[in-house]
């Protein structure tokens, strides 16, 4: 008992809960931030998922519901706007001074990377909850059943704590919210040359194949589309968690050099 | 007797309308050499969408009743059309940022004609969509790209696409010069993606489904892209009436960027 009191009231979690406070209502406050990331890739989804329907003729296509298999392609689209939303806000707060205002403080540089991005993750689960009802409102099918909707909500929420340390990351190293936006274009490369359109043993080009393979996209879009089309795919799934919590894992190390190197220069 | 000096007055009215629009444009084309940072979005862009769309889609040339000769040259006419809009449109961010900092109304200030300081920016842009046209098209070359069509029917390709830079740079322009500011780059972009991306962008119209395809239907675009498809592969098709909805399009922008060109006027009396 004592022992979980002392770590509720650790200074590190105190200073997390409140930076975390501030981040999530300060993202809920800016409907700019959260609007455009839940209606983008539905538009997309939508364009998609009727332009691309003939997809499901090709000999070999995983689905007859080219909105089944096209509905991984937001969950990651969203996780991508999380690099912008956790790297502008900290930039913004660099910007500022608030960050210079911060260090005055006793404040742990893990306390600020943890609170920062409490909003990101409070935006990827409003996303996952609105991409899954609407996707199945349309007419998807979700194969996993009941119980792969916590596994789903998991995975995009391991994949948007990715990108949103990434986005810290970057955002750290260039204390530029323009910095941070520049890499939007970059991510987006990243999505569109994965296996996010067609499976990857249907992709004729073969050295769109051979990206396709290499770009760790593609195992967390195939981890998210394995529970809409498959249902159980344990290595599918184990490899989208590997690559999600492997991508969290680096760059939040990352993040953590860039925040020391940025707290020493001021 | 009054003939002479009215001829020489239309003749200096001409003279200094190009002068300020080549004022504008050599002004934007240096700044573009000098930044290629402003050129290189307008560059990656269309050259990422082909590899895109080419590369990852290329299996859909095996779905039944798909009938174009090559997956690649489908999709390079879409990305050619989408650029020469896009190049219209990315024009639109050096207008904004020009009156966020001042330096469109002291353009506005000088010229006699201020309809020249926009004729130097559509210049400015169309020249910048030839060059992005031809690096693409060299790159599509390279990476394999079988072009069926004559020179004649790739000529008639290229004047689709300028038509479409026209317009899509009227509209930019009437938009930047109602808001006069770079923060409404949104409001040019949107409705544009919303136009090029219901169009047959992935497949032939009759393979599409849903409510994308009864948006084909009516969107003019959609002839402009079936037509250029055509053009490409040596069978011309529906040219004439492609080219009346690039120039219907491009007059309804004219009427666009005029009125905004007033508003602009107006607000910076």
């Amino acid at each position: 008992m004592e022992a979980a009191a002392l770590y509720a009231n650790s200074p590190i979690r105190t200073q997390a809960r409140y930076l975390a406070w501030r981040s999530v209502v300060r993202t809920a406050r800016q409907p700019i931030m959260i609007v455009p990331t839940l209606v983008f890739p539905l538009f997309l989804l939508a364009i998609n998922a009727s332009g691309l329907s003939a997809a499901t003729e090709i000999p070999g296509f995983p689905t007859d519901s080219y909105l089944t298999f096209a509905l991984a392609f937001p969950f990651i689209q969203g996780s991508i706007f999380a690099t912008n939303t956790a790297g502008t806000n900290l930039a913004e707060d660099i910007q500022n001074g608030f960050f210079n205002r911060l260090q005055l403080t006793p404040m742990r540089g893990s306390s600020l990377l943890a609170g920062q991005l409490a909003g990101v993750l409070m935006v990827a689960i409003v996303q996952a909850i609105t991409y899954l009802l609407v996707g199945l409102a349309a007419g998807a099918h979700f194969e996993a059943g009941i119980w792969g909707v916590p596994v789903l909500f998991a995975l995009s929420f391991a994949i948007s704590a990715g990108f949103g340390a990434f986005g810290l990351f970057v955002g750290l190293r260039s204390g530029s919210g323009e910095a941070v936006q520049g890499l939007f274009p970059l991510m987006f490369v990243l999505l569109f040359l994965s296996s996010a359109s067609l499976p990857r043993d249907l992709i004729q080009q073969d050295w769109f194949q051979t990206a396709a393979t290499i770009n760790p996209v593609s195992y967390v879009i195939e981890a998210v589309r394995s529970l809409f089309v498959t249902g159980w795919d344990g290595e599918a799934l184990a490899l989208g968690f590997i690559v999600a919590i492997s991508f969290f894992v680096v760059s939040m190390i990352a993040a953590s050099f860039a925040m020391r190197g940025r707290l020493e220069r001021t | 007797m009054t003939a002479a000096p009215r001829i020489t007055d239309r003749a200096s009215r001409t003279s200094r309308y190009i002068s300020a629009a080549r004022t504008v444009f050599w002004r934007h084309m240096h700044f573009v050499f000098k930044r290629p940072a402003l050129l290189l979005p307008a560059m990656i862009f269309p050259l990422f969408f082909y590899m895109a769309f080419a590369g990852g889609l290329s299996g859909l040339s095996n779905v039944p009743g798909f009938d174009y000769y090559d997956y690649n040259a489908f999709q390079f006419t879409f990305v050619l059309l989408q650029s020469a809009a896009f190049g219209g449109v990315f024009i639109g961010f050096s207008i904004g940022a020009d009156f966020d900092s001042g330096i469109t109304r002291r353009l506005f200030l000088a010229a006699h004609d201020r309809s020249a300081v926009l004729a130097g920016y559509g210049a400015a842009a169309l020249i910048r969509a030839l060059m992005v046209w031809a690096i693409v098209f060299g790159i599509a070359l390279l990476t394999g790209m079988e072009v069926a069509g004559s020179f004649a029917d790739l000529v008639g390709l290229i004047w689709l696409a300028i038509v479409v830079n026209v317009a899509a740079f009227l509209f930019a322009a009437g938009m930047m010069t109602r808001f006069r500011t770079m923060q409404a780059a949104p409001a040019m972009q949107i409705p544009m993606f919303m136009i090029l991306m219901t169009a047959p962008v992935y497949v032939p119209r009759d393979l599409i489904e849903g409510w994308v395809a009864t948006a084909t239907k009516y969107n003019p675009f959609t002839a402009i892209v079936e037509s250029g498809r055509s053009l490409m592969a040596g069978d011309p098709f529906h040219v004439l009436l492609a080219f009346a909805a690039a120039f219907g399009l491009g007059a309804l922008m004219v009427i666009f960027a005029r009125r905004g060109l007033r508003k602009a006027e107006a607000a910076l009396a």
